[in-house]
């Protein structure tokens, strides 16, 4: 099992599609449900052998998006791409991209084998070829034993490995995986990111992946898609969107944040009784500040540009390796995340560095 | 949990109801066959005349390989009316389903006569279809094959038993998961291999059950023979029905009713099992 480490692949990435080799392009897609505007104009590039997530809650219309790239919903305007061919026009059993289903739906009536052997027959691949292909297969997600049982006899897990391989089998250029691993435990899930990382890493093929768990998103992508009502927000590394959030809405789905309603004058934020040096013009901004940014003025020596600040500590909740803080600054509700030490109460200064409270717009207006 | 009083006292109703109307008509029913008939009186000796009787006079043989023919292709034609009629519904009728639905059960609250005697009127000579053929001038006169022939008797069960080989497809159609549908599609199989493939093997248990209604209930049929049949398309159950009637011959008649309802147990534990082995 290995855990991923994203941001040297995702830098990768991100030079491939600077150097126009995308994969998958999706132009300007919007799609509508009954006069619902379900997706508005997404266009995004994924890169050969990146590991792309769309993350969003229920509704943000990343299923959709998927379901379109997948050929199963048509988009009302716009149009996908794949390596110099347009995918939108051509059904699903054209298009050389594959899919792991959030149930699953393996074929009941066939054999695990029966099962990942079904793309290799029905596009009539060698029957000499089939048997090793589908071996090969059944052995990448450790499922060799089982090859003769049928779905009905698996557990969640084991089919959820049986769904993998039988998308692999066909080496499509593009994986799509629907919330693959929503249903498993919390433990399985685990293991089961990690195995499903490595294995992208391993084949080099493009993963695009489809979440409502932004911690599994950290944790696989190179590159994370945030949607909200069916408009792109943010999409960048899980590095970057969670160091710098360009939205009040990615800062806090992504992580927890403090957002300080600021004004500035002549290069000085002001909240409250906070102020810091920013480099922006004068008028309202928001900033997002996350917990771990603020420490205690004592303990904060080595900080770049400190602001220091007076709050009253509310709430201190013990959380094993770090404490989770309430403050009160003169009304200003802060939270913050210090490493653990005795109880704190009463008046404390507190710091944080004025290049960690990162300017983030509102999202823009549905429509 | 619950008092063995009260187990006894649920499950009474049910034991009696199936002794009563079920069990003991059976036995009645055996017994008669091996028993004979004398001078109008049935006389209580046992022997095996009656089923010697059967298998050695060749009109009961005929008349039983005539009633298996037409169940056989009654059954045939339900299916190839209600398959296409199952699948359109399950997959492809989006919001008419319920309206189409209607349509197809509603005929199953009209009277089984009614509808024998509608199509009396639709083929007799001077029915419907003739009078419409000879004013479109196909015809000259009267075709007189349409009524009184087992094509009759086919095209009635045909039109009466579709929806009870409907029914059992279409609930085995629409309990097919719709992804699966789409997972095939996506592992490039075209929409007729994924018929095929996908879609044919999982409707197998509702087609076998509906198949299996329209067969035993169209060998079982006397209706049908008397009311569009005419002599050339007597089946099983009119003769038994004539040797109990007219012919007063309960033993022989039993005796056919204990070899049909053997032919039916038969074939329902068959397709019992093939049913639950392709279950999933």
């Amino acid at each position: 099992m290995t855990l991923p480490t994203s941001s040297a692949s995702a830098n990768a990435a991100e030079e491939t599609i600077s150097a126009g080799t995308a994969l998958l392009e999706v132009r300007e897609v919007a799609k509508q449900f009954f006069g619902h505007q379900v997706l508005k104009n997404i266009s995004l590039q994924v890169a050969a052998g990146e590991f792309l997530t769309l993350l969003g809650e229920s509704g943000s219309g990343k299923t959709t998006l998927l379901r379109i790239i997948a050929g199963f919903e048509q988009p009302t305007s716009g149009q996908v791409w794949m390596s110099g061919i347009r995918l939108d026009v051509l059904p699903p059993y054209q298009r050389r991209v594959n899919t792991v289903f959030q149930s699953y739906a393996l074929f009941p009536h066939l054999s695990v084998k029966e099962n990942v052997a079904y793309g290799l027959r029905v596009t009539k691949v060698a029957e000499s070829e089939i048997p090793a292909r589908v071996a090969d297969a059944l052995r990448m997600v450790k499922m060799e034993e089982f090859a003769d049982r049928r779905p009905g006899k698996l557990s969640g897990g084991q089919q959820q490995r049986v769904a993998l391989a039988r998308a692999l089998v066909n080496r499509p250029k593009l994986l799509l995986l629907d919330e693959p691993l929503s249903a498993l435990d919390a433990n399985l899930r685990k293991q089961m990111q990690g195995e499903l990382k490595s294995l992208q890493r391993d084949l080099g093929i493009t993963f695009l992946f489809v979440t409502h768990d932004q911690d599994e998103a950290m944790a696989l992508s190179d590159r994370i898609a945030l949607l909200k009502d069916g408009a792109l927000e943010q999409i960048a590394s899980p590095r970057e969107i969670y160091e710098r959030p360009a939205t009040v809405y990615t800062a806090q789905f992504i992580g927890q944040t403090n957002i300080l309603h600021a004004e500035i004058r002549n290069g000085v934020a002001t909240s409250g009784s906070l102020c810091w040096p920013v480099a922006l013009r004068n008028g309202h901004a928001l900033f997002s500040l996350r917990p771990e940014a603020i420490r205690l003025a004592a303990e904060s020596a080595t900080m770049p540009n400190p602001v220091t600040f007076h709050a009253r500590v509310i709430q201190q909740i013990f959380s094993g390796a770090s404490e989770q803080l309430e403050l009160d600054c003169d009304g200003l509700r802060l939270r913050a995340m210090i490493y653990s030490r005795s109880p704190l109460s009463g008046e404390q200064e507190f710091a944080f560095s004025s290049a960690d409270a990162i300017p983030v717009r509102n999202s823009k207006e549905p429509g | 949990m619950y008092s063995r009083a009260y187990k006894f006292v649920v499950s009474l109703p049910p034991l009696l109801w199936v002794a009563i109307f079920l069990l003991v008509p059976y036995a009645l029913m055996l017994a008669h066959s091996f028993w004979l008939v004398r001078e109008g009186v049935i006389i209580h000796h046992w022997n095996l005349q009656n089923y010697s009787k059967l298998f050695h006079n060749p009109v009961y043989v005929e008349v039983l390989f005539r009633s298996v023919r037409i169940a056989v292709t009654v059954t045939f034609l339900s299916l190839l009316l209600g398959y296409p009629l199952a699948y359109y519904m399950s997959f492809h009728a989006g919001p008419r389903k319920d309206i189409l639905y209607q349509l197809v059960i509603i005929p199953l609250w009209v009277s089984y006569l009614v509808r024998g005697y509608a199509w009396k009127t639709i083929l007799g000579s001077e029915g419907v279809l003739n009078g419409f053929l000879q004013y479109l001038h196909i015809t000259k006169e009267p075709v007189s094959f349409l009524l009184y022939s087992p094509f009759a008797v086919v095209l009635m069960l045909t039109h009466i038993y579709t929806p009870f080989v409907f029914l059992p497809l279409y609930a085995s159609l629409e309990h097919i998961p719709r992804n699966l549908v789409e997972a095939s599609h996506d592992l490039g199989a075209s929409p007729c291999t994924t018929f095929l493939r996908v879609i044919l093997p999982l409707s197998l248990p509702g087609l076998l059950a509906g198949a299996t209604f329209a067969f035993v209930l169209s060998l079982g049929d006397f209706l049908a023979p008397i009311l569009v049949g005419g002599p050339s398309s007597i089946m099983i159950a009119n003769i038994v029905q004539s040797l109990f009637g007219t012919a007063y011959d309960w033993p022989l008649g039993a005796a056919i009713s204990v070899c049909i309802l053997l032919l039916t147990v038969t074939l329902l534990y068959l397709t019992e099992r093939l049913e639950k082995r392709w279950s999933f």
